[in-house]
């Protein structure tokens, strides 16, 4: 059978900051994100999942083994959304053009994504997604993913507050405010044009 | 000129005590009623933020209440300000809560689910209950470690953000359950219904600072900080 492993980290620890610190990363990274590898590994071991591959298990299945299957395809999208932060972070391209198509501006789109992510109540997740080339923003809670409802993902936020909260606390409306700063946006165009 | 210093500070002194016994009657009626602007207010812990170190930490306990406790305060009432939901209690909103919007199943659980939670916790926790309490758990759960053993594994297998519940239902037995998010027993939208007498806040915000990833060390630290006689005193009201 395969094991499935912890991805890479596409940068240093300490890559993020001040949005997510290195301390933050070695709990996120280090410690939720490989327990849900560990949890997917044990719980498909000699089901009929055990061969399948990550995304297949994320649309088959359901209760614990999607929780850690999402779980582990979420972080690891999430991880990959990421870069060093920038002043000025803006989408350019393809991306920037369907945006301004979808929702006016990208300061709209920043408002309504923003809304979607700080109203998010409990644990989970905010998502842009696209499908027939129309873009659409989403929330889902605890491992939801909207591969689930054939939507494509291109970029999410974590709003569990294992994200946040040693460096925000209570404050998830500045993290999110933070987090324009660090979004890879050369990362959702190349998702973007591939959908 | 000293006496007369001395009646101004008698009455000063005077008035600040009729004051903290106002403060002090609204704090002890916000739960359930209003004040008078029918709004609900944010009661004092019946500690200090530090009183229950070293097992809950001082940082989280006031961010706890003072931030996340406030914030389900303030958006439940700015929820049901100048609708007929102002006139009702919270009890009386949560059992019919599938009628309400969503705003007020999650802030007035988030309200209600606090409150319990800070009066079941106290300094002087621990150890084990006493009386009729004592007797339903070890009739109910075969003994006080099973019982411990099955809450426990509730609050640890919560996935996201929830809580974990000993309630007792309408035929007076006890239960263990757990909820997402800031539902709760008594609500219409859960699968088995009671009166919640003791909670556990599994929500990452009630451990991350000090616990991380580690929910089950915050679940058995727990266990230190348990106000048993609280405990004991809502089941009995209970089972009268």
């Amino acid at each position: 059978m395969k094991n499935f492993k912890l991805p890479e980290l596409p940068y240093a620890d300490n890559a993020l900051e001040p949005v997510i610190s290195s301390r933050t990363i070695a709990f996120h990274y280090s410690k939720h994100h490989q327990t849900y590898v560990n949890n997917l590994n044990n719980l498909i071991e000699g089901t009929e999942f055990e061969n399948k591959s990550l995304e297949e298990i994320v649309l088959e299945s359901d209760g614990g083994v999607f929780n850690n299957a999402a779980q582990v395809w979420n972080h690891t999208f999430y991880w990959e959304s990421l870069k060093a932060p920038q002043n000025d972070n803006k989408p350019t391209g393809a991306i920037a053009k369907a945006i301004e198509e979808n929702f006016g501006s990208f300061d709209q789109f920043k408002e309504a994504f923003s809304k979607a992510a700080a109203t998010l109540f409990g644990s989970g997740w905010a998502w842009l997604t696209v499908k027939d080339n129309k873009l659409e923003i989403i929330q889902e809670s605890n491992a939801g993913n909207p591969l689930k409802k054939g939507l494509t993902p291109l970029l999410t936020i974590d709003v569990w507050e294992h994200a946040y909260y040693l460096d925000y606390q209570n404050r998830r409306p500045d993290h999110i405010n933070d987090f324009w700063s660090i979004v890879n946006w050369e990362k959702v165009e190349q998702r973007f044009l591939k959908a | 000129m000293i006496q007369q210093k001395i009646l101004i500070s008698t009455i000063l002194v005077s008035l600040l005590t009729a004051n903290i016994l106002f403060i002090n009657f609204k704090k002890e009626t916000a739960m359930t009623h209003h004040n008078k602007e029918n709004e609900y207010t944010l009661k004092d812990l019946p500690y200090a933020y530090d009183a229950l170190e070293p097992h809950f930490d001082k940082m989280t306990m006031e961010i706890h209440h003072s931030r996340h406790h406030q914030a389900y305060v303030n958006n439940l009432n700015a929820a049901i300000k100048g609708t007929d939901m102002a006139h009702l209690s919270l009890e009386e909103l949560m059992k019919n809560i599938s009628k309400y919007p969503v705003a007020v199943r999650n802030n007035g659980g988030g309200h209600y689910n606090h409150d319990l939670f800070w009066h079941i916790l106290s300094p002087e926790g621990g150890g084990m209950p006493g009386g009729k309490l004592a007797a339903a758990i070890n009739e109910t759960f075969g003994s006080f470690e099973k019982f411990r053993e099955t809450f426990s594994t509730a609050a640890k297998t919560r996935f996201g953000s929830g809580w974990a519940w000993l309630s007792v239902d309408n035929n007076g037995n006890l239960f263990v359950s757990s909820t997402p998010n800031q539902d709760n027993p008594l609500m219409d939208v859960v699968e088995k219904r009671g009166t919640p007498i003791l909670g556990l806040d599994v929500w990452e915000h009630a451990y991350y600072l000090k616990f991380q990833n580690r929910r089950p060390d915050y679940v058995e630290t727990f266990w230190n900080v348990v106000n048993w006689a609280e405990v004991e005193k809502r089941y009995e009201a209970l089972i009268q």
